[in-house]
């Protein structure tokens, strides 16, 4: 362990860090062309500001990118992985999902290094690929080129995305061929062990034409205290009538920063139902994007979030109908207690060339506490007629007539108020039919509504 | 031995308002009490108060069951001692299920000590239970699955109302105005349901302005409320009076409360012009 220390990095993201991290990395020359590009970006976009519509409410000055450093040794990681994932001392912290279900997969990260890889062989023949990205980018390079950041998460993007393609580490790639449909779900898990790590992990998925499959991935810290960063991306490419279900369970502890940006893109007669929950971290920012670019192609997205004391959870989240015929269909509820704060700026996108579009948003907040916050601004920009685009938002406190009417029946107050939280969030459950995933959000309920400090 | 619900020299104020000015009522195991009475003469809030509504403030008095007193306790903990309330306005639990919130309650109901995440009734056992007091009950079981009250009829709403009462089994059952706001087929649902439950293990106040649940539920005793005061008490015969005739005769024999009932009728007006004035009267 003690040489995997002294091998790691130099904390920081500065040109000598990026430079010891491009030459510790042994990839191909497209891969750190990619990087290479992608850090001039990023030193480019430190000079400006963040775009203030998606991040003026978000406070980041707290956040010091220079006392986060990348693990770059296998050694590192398998002894966290060991330590860690075996021996977890927080009943807390940890996964919530790794038990739940038989997974065709699992590919698990410690610390953006990759610690299990496995893929039922029955897929493995029939052409499915499911690993970490580091090792995939060596053996299936002309599989992912065409794809890694070239089509959903751009590096030229905005600050986060340049941050996150010139120093991602581990992934998780999933590839699903032609017409081949993956009836069992398969698992990835990224985790951060030793403090101040950082996390850069980037999930790929490609579903070719007719494809069909289910994604639960999850991140988690495996020490309550331990100060984290991720800058991550996902990015989820549907062919044409391909299926994927993708779901995303945030919950890392509450000293680790989240800045995502996540893509999906689908073509014609497509389905991609997200699911993101939304649980740990102390600030989270995700910039997710879907985009429907084929006629007929359907987005559904759900977010589940529950955030306590003085959490800050921010979606920033466009739905972007480029084809006729498209459909999108956003339902975000939230629940918030003590300090914490949610937001959720949504916006519906309707292009020139996407007649008869579909499109629906809403965010529904629920308030346990008078000093938390919900801000929900959704909005549509339209350039084509003949559309429906709809959207609404609530925020509220619990309804007391509904807790006295609970107890009355003879359930405590606090129980009231947890079958009343999850009522609340049932509805997004109701459109997610993975019950593993209902399951564990509704675990996950359950123990937040344990934490933190009483209402 | 037979428990009773006894209420004494209770005065109750909302916002400070004194609205019970000095009710006393004991019902018994086994027994069906009526309370009658005009608009605003107090029924509901002493249902609420007896449920322990935060928002009713009990001034002077007490309820207690078997000894008791419930004064300080909390909704949930009178429930578990067997007290039980059919909203006159059910509420709506979006997202809960009927069968999951029923299991939880009955699970606490019958074991007053459980705290939170310790385990339900079996599951077996509690669907076999609830299908039968559907079945019963002339309700489709499909309800079970159905998010409590979202989306429900006024009748399907009152019949959730003594379903769970069905359920839950209560030593006291406080019914308010549970056949209002129902056709009469309704009424008849829902108020044979309530005699096929009332036994000599329960007892049964029912708060209402018509005869019809009584017809099926023939009280022992009638109560007559005016502003904030039980003024009379007597048999059947009383609520059939009251039905035909109205409470004008009640109001000739009870001068004083007539008097207070149209005060708080003004009152409540001047109230709300006295307090657009300056406070510093």
């Amino acid at each position: 362990m003690s040489t995997a220390i002294a091998s790691s990095s130099a904390a920081g993201f500065s040109q000598e860090v990026f430079e010891h991290f491009l030459s510790s990395r042994h990839e191909p020359a497209w891969v750190s062309e990619l990087r290479r590009e992608a850090f001039a970006k990023y030193t480019e976009f430190l000079e400006q500001p963040l775009d203030p519509e998606e991040w003026k409410r978000i406070d980041l000055r707290a956040l010091k990118p220079s006392q986060f450093h990348l693990v770059t040794t296998q050694a590192a990681t398998e002894a966290s992985a060991a330590s860690g994932l075996e021996a977890n001392a927080d009943p807390a912290i940890g996964t919530l999902l790794a038990d739940r279900a038989e997974f065709a997969g699992r590919v698990i990260h410690v610390d953006g290094q990759s610690a299990i890889s496995e893929l039922s062989e029955e897929l493995a023949a029939r052409g499915v690929v499911f690993g970490s990205l580091t090792q995939l980018i060596q053996t299936h390079g002309d599989l992912l080129k065409p794809y890694l950041m070239k089509r959903a998460v751009k590096h030229d993007q905005d600050r986060m995305s340049a941050w996150h393609a010139a120093f991602w580490t581990g992934g998780t790639v999933l590839y699903v061929p032609r017409n081949v449909r993956v009836e069992a779900p398969l698992y990835g898990l990224v985790a951060l062990a030793k403090d101040k790590a950082a996390d850069f992990s980037h999930t790929l998925v490609i579903l070719e034409d007719g494809a069909e499959a289910t994604l639960l991935e999850e991140t988690t810290s495996l020490h309550a205290t331990h100060a984290g960063l991720h800058v991550g991306g996902v990015e989820l490419l549907l062919g044409q009538e391909a299926r994927l279900r993708y779901v995303q369970l945030q919950n890392w502890n509450h000293r680790t920063w989240h800045l995502a940006t996540q893509a999906g893109h689908v073509e014609k007669d497509g389905f991609l139902q997200w699911t993101v929950g939304g649980l740990g971290s102390r600030l989270a920012h995700t910039h997710q994007d879907v985009s429907l670019d084929g006629r007929g192609a359907v987005a559904q997205v759900n977010g589940v979030t529950f955030a306590i004391n003085r959490q800050v959870i921010s979606y920033y989240t466009q739905q972007t109908h480029r084809a006729p015929d498209t459909r999108s269909d956003l339902l975000y509820k939230d629940v918030l207690r003590d300090e914490s704060r949610v937001i959720w700026r949504g916006m519906i996108d309707v292009e020139k060339g996407a007649p008869r579009t579909d499109g629906y948003q809403r965010n529904d907040s629920l308030l346990l506490s008078t000093t938390a916050r919900a801000d929900a601004i959704p909005g549509l920009e339209i350039e084509t007629d003949d559309v429906r685009c709809t959207h609404g938002a609530t925020v509220g406190e619990v309804d007391q007539d509904q807790i006295l009417y609970c107890m009355c029946r003879g359930l405590s107050r606090h129980e009231a108020m947890h079958m009343i939280v999850e009522g609340f969030f049932q509805q997004v459950y109701d459109r997610i039919p993975v019950p593993a995933v209902q399951e564990t959000l509704s675990q996950a309920v359950e123990r937040k509504l344990g934490l933190g400090r009483d209402t | 031995m037979v428990a009773s619900l006894k209420i004494q020299d209770l005065h109750v104020s909302v916002e400070g308002l004194p609205i019970l000015r000095g009710v006393s009522l004991e019902v018994r195991q086994g027994e069906i009490h009526a309370l009658m009475g005009p608009n605003g003469s107090g029924k509901s809030t002493l249902a609420y108060t007896l449920v322990g509504h935060p928002k009713y403030e009990i001034t002077q008095g007490s309820i207690e069951i078997d000894g008791k007193p419930l004064n300080e306790l909390d909704a949930c903990e009178r429930a578990r001692l067997g007290l039980f309330l059919a909203f006159q306005y059910p509420i709506v639990i979006p997202g809960v299920k009927v069968a999951d919130f029923l299991r939880h309650a009955i699970t606490n109901i019958r074991n007053p000590d459980r705290k939170e995440g310790e385990g339900l009734i079996p599951m077996r056992e509690f669907r076999k239970e609830l299908k039968a007091m559907m079945d019963e009950l002339g309700m489709d079981s499909e309800f079970a699955r159905r998010y409590l009250n979202e989306g429900f009829s006024g009748g399907e709403k009152k019949r959730m109302e003594i379903l769970q009462l069905a359920m839950l089994k209560p030593r006291f059952a406080v019914l308010d105005e549970t056949d209002s706001g129902l056709d009469s087929d309704a009424v008849r649902v829902v108020s044979e349901g309530l005699r096929k439950l009332s036994g000599p293990q329960m007892g049964v106040l029912i708060i209402t302005h018509h005869e019809r649940l009584l017809e099926y539920n023939v009280p022992q005793f009638t109560h007559v409320m005016l502003a904030g005061k039980i003024v009379e008490t007597g048999d059947a015969s009383l609520a059939r009076e009251l039905h035909n005739e109205g409470y004008s005769k009640v109001r000739l024999r009870h001068p004083e409360e007539a008097a207070e009932e149209a005060a708080r009728a003004s009152g409540r007006s001047s109230e709300a012009n006295r307090t657009a004035e300056p406070a510093s009267v």
